[in-house]
């Protein structure tokens, strides 16, 4: 595997729920160390994308390569059979995931959620789990609530919690669903800062995101999703600096730029 | 009074098979049930539509029906137990089904983002059940499985239908014997209920202890 081939390879891809066609072909190159933020309307298929990267939708024709191998599916004399489920548990555990509704495990405290994937997926000791857990918590600056239950934070240190719990895991690419969109504006903040220093550090991260400025900020790629497909993609320059080139994307911008005033 | 007394030590003997049976049935269907109830909630297809259809037939029949086809149609397929072994057997049958029905809705209760969190850091399906859905759905599986464990003493003194001496048996020669139905039926009443209310009891502490909260 070539350094330069890009880290997550979309190709084709496909997904109808019923007869409602969610993606139409969709091609996406994520190049190692880069981040790709993926924005357009509701509807557009930019969720259902990023969830197809961990295989929490399956697609139903085209591939999606993750550091060059299939995830959705294993190809035996020449036949796509999707995969089972052990074989899936490993893929997953190097892609990691925030979700916009944090989805931490209620029963476990901050330290414990980050532990678990650590002990049970990764196989280490306890103590070097809760090592590794503590480390990860108090970078995103939550030294102060290892011990914490989930219903004792504010949504921006659960969401912070739920980046330290898929980081911890040391993943290859970390995907990132409207993870500000369920917070109160103002613990919007707190949560981007941690993407960004992730970012610096060379993190792989494919965002979908409704924050413009935090996507022109972070990014080093910008999709436009539209109708299922790639409709324009560029640098965050390209995409925000010369909206002549799509009408849909021209009119996307404005309308979220009405709402942020 | 004196009668009560009396039979005390013959009750016991009735009461321990009583009990012998409750516990043997209360296990195996807790291990069956769930078994099915998982399998119900999230097997495929063809795992869940089997179990489906077994849970609806099972709980639609009364356990004394079930209990005698059990213990006369046993034989008739070559399978010889005895009374007592085809007594569990039936009781078995009969709340597993209904532990698998408590499992269904505890495990169903668990928000979808529980499972995509822990598919997202790479558990298996197995580990996502003991790790993330089993013990958030503790909280609403025990009060109604306490209630099929209590269901299941109640029920075992259908046994005594096929001429197990439980306890309900071991009253019923004693009244016998000394023609006192009275007495003795509050005394029975009294045992039953005095396991029961502790069982409840119990299933108060333990829904206290694992109450998660989270609304």
């Amino acid at each position: 595997m070539s350094v330069s081939e890009p880290l997550v390879k979309v190709r084709g891809v496909t997904k109808a729920f019923g007869s409602n066609n969610v993606l139409n072909g969709v091609d996406l190159d994520v190049p190692r160390g880069s981040v790709v933020s993926i924005i357009g309307a509701s509807g557009s298929g930019k969720t259902t994308l990023l969830r197809c990267v961990n295989l929490l939708e399956s697609y139903d024709s085209g591939s999606i390569e993750v550091d060059g191998v299939e995830v959705g599916y294993d190809i035996a004399d020449g036949r796509r059979r999707p995969r089972g489920e052990r074989d899936l548990a490993r893929i997953r555990a190097d892609i990691g995931m925030v979700f916009q509704m944090f989805n931490l495990f209620p029963h476990l405290t901050a330290t414990e959620n980050v532990m678990l994937g650590l002990r049970k997926v990764r196989g280490m000791a306890k103590a070097e789990a809760r090592a590794t857990a503590e480390q990860w918590l108090v970078r995103v600056g939550l030294g102060d609530k290892l011990a914490s239950l989930p219903i004792e934070m504010s949504g921006g240190q659960q969401q912070r919690v739920g980046i330290a719990r898929a980081v911890a895991m040391n993943p290859k690419v970390l995907l990132l669903d409207e993870i500000t969109s369920a917070l109160d504006p103002e613990l919007v903040g707190e949560v981007l800062k941690v993407v960004r220093e992730l970012a610096r550090d060379g993190m792989t991260m494919m965002l979908v995101t409704h924050e413009m400025s935090f996507a022109r900020d972070v990014s080093s790629r910008v999709v436009f999703m539209d109708g299922g497909r790639v409709a324009v993609e560029g640098t965050p320059r390209e995409v925000f600096g010369a909206p002549a080139q799509s009408e849909r994307l021209r009119g996307f911008l404005a309308r979220i730029e009405l709402r942020e005033v | 009074m004196n009668v009560m007394i009396n039979s005390l030590p013959f009750l016991w003997q009735g009461l321990l098979v009583t009990l012998q049976v409750s516990a043997i049935v209360v296990v195996a269907a807790f291990v069956l049930g769930i078994s099915l109830g998982v399998g119900l909630s999230f097997g495929p297809r063809w795992v869940a539509w089997p179990i489906r259809i077994y849970s609806d037939l099972i709980r639609g029949l009364p356990l004394l029906v079930l209990i005698f086809s059990v213990y006369y149609m046993l034989p008739l397929t070559g399978v010889n137990v005895t009374s007592f072994w085809a007594a569990i057997f039936a009781l078995a049958a009969f709340q597993s089904a209904h532990v698998a029905e408590v499992t269904r809705g505890a495990v169903q209760s668990i928000p979808p983002g529980q499972h995509e969190a822990g598919k997202a850091i790479g558990l298996t399906f197995g580990q996502r059940m003991i790790y993330v859905v089993f013990p958030q759905a503790l909280r609403r599986f025990l009060p109604p499985w306490i209630n099929t464990v209590v269901s299941t003493v109640q029920g075992s003194a259908l046994v005594s239908l096929v001429g197990i001496v439980d306890l309900m048996l071991a009253i019923q020669q004693v009244i016998g014997r000394t023609f006192k139905p009275m007495p003795m039926y509050i005394l029975g009443a009294l045992i039953y209920f005095a396991i029961n209310y502790a069982l409840s009891l119990i299933s108060r502490t333990l829904e206290a202890r694992f109450a998660y909260v989270r609304e």
